[in-house]
């Protein structure tokens, strides 16, 4: 197993395109690792990605912030502008794993890991988050939505890695939040989760807004009957009714030990109200 | 709080000083099995069956063999072959011969220079599986038509004509049942199913095995009894127990599950055919895998009862499994299951079945915590039906002196009636419920052990004590040790110091289990006290010049025994140890036996939960725990055993369980998703320790360590029905199961 530590998005592109073998990209290490150690995966070659420029950086953009694709947990928990902005995209980034992990994970990590039921996806999707990719053949910048293409599979081509994920700049009164459900209240996997982001006019209705659910299917997913559910809304009861209605009706998830096929359909719709109102309140809107 | 009753003023029993072992502890010098090295060490590993059930149709090691830095490859056929049911069992769970009975099940073993080597080794061993049909549910194994784990397993109390996984049956009780239930007013009768956990240790289980050429071996490992490990590895070994000298590490959580051997038969058979000291250190996902969680349980309870409470009649019918191997464990849970009440008419049927998951290991009252589980939930449904208050129901059927026990004997002092009327007078039994919250509580019992024991006690010339003994320290017996040989001796607990021997350094000790080193060891430390304080009694009136018998030992010094004795200064431990290589030599007390008189204990938990109606999440909001503990020698560890078997047992409860896939493989072979409660998941367990002495212990101790995770079952299944207004029967409680009775029940309404 080779490991190589670039100081460029380029090499590191290049370095992974050129390798025939098995390749990881390693930024804070708490997927690979535990699938080193567990031998699920026996790379070839690991590429560091965190000595690349700018890489561990939070930058202003836009009236947005550019997340580097080595900025840990606690490091975005941190900053004050991102968590104005963009609360539930933090608070989605804060679950992973412990306080040890936390000072680690990274979202791209969290998003190329591929996983259905990663936390940060799910409010990003909802904030249209937008990935930045370096690969052999120059950048590209692709909305986090079409990443992943199943468990464990991404929209990447060979030798292209994540450098840095854009948060969007929004309207004012606008609101996002995210919630799982585990069996434990901390150190658990999502059975089922949603992130919603809105925007509401000057009377309190909401004039945009996204849902997204997380582990119960095999990708992430943006519900848009769940969005058209409640704008031209005030989230009064009938709307939260049908926002749980359309957001349960999207869900087509597994049974495993994590849970139901059963559980996952019904708390995805609850969660997706409870994330709705939390959401709302942060617009200002209050009920 | 405290009896009265008891007329003995302690001195030292009762306080709560540092623990000895807990400097080494938090600053990481503390030695636990995978600390010890040797020169020249070996990595031993495991390769595993990864199937449930499969015939072992040849198995070639000779690449692995071939592999350079492998030393040495074993199967079954390096193990002596085992004439007696308990270690043959023993011997095929560490090896599989003819076939691998669970997934994970051991088959062949590899000892090489590096891990990386050892991994790659494994990797070269061919083994042929033709795949068998599995069954993991017990109910399930015991039908007619189940796969046969084991053929010709059954004890002759089985009736002919059941599957041949069914290996034991069971019966205890007295009185006439059917006159029981025509005195009831109402009968609940109501089936449950628990699953089976594992006792979730931190310390995963290591050791390192050393044997000679001449076949003299050293063992190090983390065990709760040495003793018991040299007793399996020199049988299937084929040893003198003189030649195999095992030494326990520290010991990180055991809980009844290091009771026995799993990689230690292995790594010793590894370092004879290498030569070389062969470390084994398994992985949390081995552990899982292939040690011994719980039985599995599956129980139908009937009991009948008066309008105003009394409980006329009760019967239970146990169906329990060990695993791929024959377990006695449901006799346990027959004979736990209604101890806690005075009943005219009761009785248990228990059976087992074999099925194709791990041995099953003990695990805090092992047993109990099911059939108790299943009968408190029924007397809370009757107390429900009838209107009745629960704790008022349980004291008007608690057992008591005199009461003949629904298992046979008759019981002693006993503390249920003082445990329950301490439950009844607390704050937390009248604090009012706010909406959705619903209080729960159980009665819980454990028998306790006493056993096999041996204790030196050694006078240093300095003044101090060293007292050695043989059971691991699981629970704080190191301290408590200390102190009932400070209160005894009359000197300062600091001038003590207890250690744990090695096989070859004191006589038997039965393992550390059933809650009974606190009780028979220190018992057996009270008497080798005892006969150290005669002897230095002796060495005193040897310097006064008059009669042995003319001197009694008075706080912690010699003295002349009433004014016709003479009159001479008190002389201390310290001053007679001074000069004790002048008045005959070294002084030692010491004092082995089987220790009888262990008595059982009672405790009550109480814990208020709240239900999340939308997602089936279970918050435990508050609980109290209360135990007769006889005399608590060290409150501080009391509380610890009390809350610590609280945990365990809400884990229990709400979402611990081992999951098969319909490939009878365990889908959740790591603490990700077994899921033992975090910190953030519980809130402050409360206690209160009753003291009603044991009258078979000089200071009054009862065994404290296992009756504590019996309660919690009932208590949270009891907590959640009442909160959500369905009762469950089955455990875990996990938020899928609980959302899926919600949403049954709202359906109906």
């Amino acid at each position: 197993m080779r490991y190589l530590r670039p100081n460029t998005a380029a090499e590191a592109a290049q370095s992974l395109a050129d390798e025939p073998g098995v390749t990881r990209v390693l930024a804070g290490g708490t997927d690979v690792l535990v699938q080193l150690k567990a031998g699920m995966v026996e790379p070839d070659l690991i590429v560091d990605i965190k000595h690349i420029d700018g890489i561990r950086s939070i930058t202003a953009e836009a009236g947005g912030f550019r997340i580097g694709a080595a900025v840990a947990g606690a490091e975005l928990g941190a900053h004050a502008g991102v968590k104005a902005l963009w609360p539930g995209v933090v608070e989605a980034f804060e679950l992973i794993g412990s306080t040890q992990v936390q000072g680690r994970c990274t979202m791209a990590g969290n998003l190329c890991n591929g996983s259905p039921a990663a936390d940060s996806v799910p409010a990003l999707v909802a904030a249209g988050a937008v990935a930045r990719i370096v690969g052999p053949k120059g950048t590209r910048d692709v909305p986090v939505r079409d990443i992943p293409t199943g468990p464990g599979k991404l929209s990447l081509t060979k030798g292209e890695i994540i450098t840095s994920i854009l948060l969007p700049a929004r309207p004012p009164r606008s609101g996002d939040a995210y919630l799982r459900f585990i069996p434990r209240t901390e150190m658990d996997i999502a059975v089922a989760s949603a992130g919603v982001s809105l925007t509401l006019d000057a009377a309190g209705k909401i004039t945009a807004a996204a849902v997204a659910l997380g582990a119960v299917a095999p990708t992430v997913r943006l519900v848009e009957a769940a969005s058209a559910a409640i704008i031209g809304t005030k989230l009064d009861d009938a709307a939260l009714s049908n926002l749980m209605q359309a957001a349960s009706a999207a869900c087509s998830p597994i049974d495993d030990k994590r849970g139901t096929i059963a559980f996952r359909t019904q708390v995805a719709g609850v969660l997706a109200k409870r994330a709705a109102l939390i959401a709302y309140s942060r617009a200002g809107g209050s009920k | 709080m405290m009896d009265t009753g008891h007329k003995r003023i302690f001195k030292v029993v009762g306080t709560r000083p540092p623990r000895p072992d807990g400097i080494d502890k938090v600053t990481g010098r503390a030695q636990y099995g995978a600390d010890v090295s040797a020169p020249g060490m070996l990595t031993g590993r495991i390769l595993r069956s990864p199937h449930a059930h499969a015939e072992i149709v040849s198995i070639d090691t000779s690449a692995a063999e071939a592999l350079p830095g492998v030393k040495a490859v074993v199967t079954s056929k390096d193990f002596v072959f085992q004439d007696d049911d308990f270690f043959r069992d023993v011997q095929e769970n560490c090896m599989a011969t003819a076939k691998a009975l669970y997934d994970g099940h051991a088959v062949a073993a590899v000892a090489a220079v590096s891990p990386e080597v050892a991994k790659a080794a494994l990797k070269l061993i061919k083994v042929t599986y033709k795949q068998l049909p599995h069954v993991t549910d017990v109910d399930l194994a015991m039908r007619p038509d189940a796969p046969v784990v084991q053929d010709g397993r059954s004890l002759e109390t089985v009736p002919a004509g059941m599957s041949a996984n069914v290996t034991h049956h069971s019966e205890f009780g007295h009185g006439d049942l059917a006159s029981g239930f025509a005195k009831a007013d109402v009968i609940v009768e109501r089936s449950f199913t628990t699953a089976a956990t594992h006792q979730g240790y931190i310390e995963p289980h290591a050791c390192l095995a050393a044997m000679n050429a001449d076949g003299r071996a050293d063992l190090w490992c983390c065990t709760q009894g040495q003793y018991n490990v040299r007793t399996l590895c020199a049988a299937l070994l084929g040893l003198e127990a003189s030649q195999l000298r095992v030494t326990a590490s520290e010991i990180g959580g055991g809980f009844g599950g290091k009771t026995t051997v799993f990689i230690e038969p292995v790594a010793l058979a590894l370092s004879r055919k290498s030569g070389k000291p062969v470390k084994i250190v398994m992985t949390r996902d081995e552990v899982f895998k292939a040690t011994g969680p719980t039985v599995t349980s599956s129980i139908d309870v009937k009991i009948g009862m008066t309008r105003d409470g009394r409980i006329t009649a009760g019967e239970a019918h146990l169906r329990y499994s060990g695993g791929a191997f024959p377990s006695g464990t449901v006799d346990m849970g027959g004979q736990a299951a209604f101890a806690a009440y005075d009943l005219a008419a009761v009785r248990t049927f228990g059976w087992n079945a074999l099925t194709n998951r791990p041995k099953e290991a003990a695990y805090r009252a092992p047993g109990a915590p099911q059939a108790i589980y299943a009968v408190e939930s029924v007397i809370d449904e009757l107390c429900q039906n009838l209107n009745l208050d629960p704790l008022d129901t349980r004291l008007k059927n608690a057992a008591k002196k005199g009461t003949l026990s629904s298992y046979g004997p008759t019981f002693d002092d006993i503390g249920l009636i003082a445990t329950l009327e301490a439950a009844k007078k607390h704050p937390h039994y009248t604090a009012p419920l706010a909406a959705g919250v619903g209080r729960g509580l159980s009665a819980g019992f454990w028998f306790n052990f006493g056993g096999n024991t041996c204790v030196t006690m050694n006078i240093n010339t300095d003044g101090t004590v060293s007292v050695t003994e043989g059971n691991p320290d699981i629970g704080g017996s190191r301290a408590s040790i200390s102190m009932m040989a400070a209160e005894e001796l009359g000197v300062p607990y600091d001038k003590i110091r207890t250690i744990i021997a090695d096989t070859a350094s004191l006589g038997h000790n039965d393992v550390t289990d059933g809650s009974r080193v606190t009780f028979a060891v220190g018992l057996a430390t009270i008497k080798a006290a005892q006969d150290a304080i005669a002897k230095m009694c002796a060495r005193a009136a040897k310097l006064w010049g008059i009669d042995a018998e003319a001197v009694e030992w008075v706080d912690g010094a010699a003295v002349p025994a009433g004014p016709n004795a003479g009159k001479f200064p008190p002389m201390s431990l310290a001053e007679i140890a001074a000069v004790s290589f002048q008045t005959g030599g070294p002084i030692a007390g010491h004092h082995e036996f089987h220790a009888d008189g262990a008595g059982v204990s009672f405790g009550v938990h109480l814990c208020d939960v709240a239900v999340d109606r939308e997602t089936g999440a279970t918050k435990v909001l508050r609980y109290t725990v209360f135990q007769d503990a006889g005399r608590a020698v060290h409150p501080a560890y009391v509380e610890g055993q009390m809350q610590g078997g609280a945990v365990q047992g809400i884990g229990w409860a709400l979402n611990e369980e081992y999951i098969y896939g319909a490939d009878g493989r365990l889908q959740n072979a790591g603490f990700l998703d077994y899921r033992v409660p975090v910190a953030s998941d519980l809130p402050p367990i409360d206690t209160v320790i009753l003291e009603i002495p044991n009258p078979g212990h000089p200071y009054g101790v009862r065994g404290v360590g296992e009756t504590p995770i019996v309660p919690p079952l009932a208590a949270l299944s009891n907590a959640v029905s009442r909160a959500v207004g369905v009762r469950m029967q089955s455990l875990p409680m996990s938020p899928p199961r609980i959302l899926a009775a919600v949403m049954a029940h709202d359906a109906k309404v």
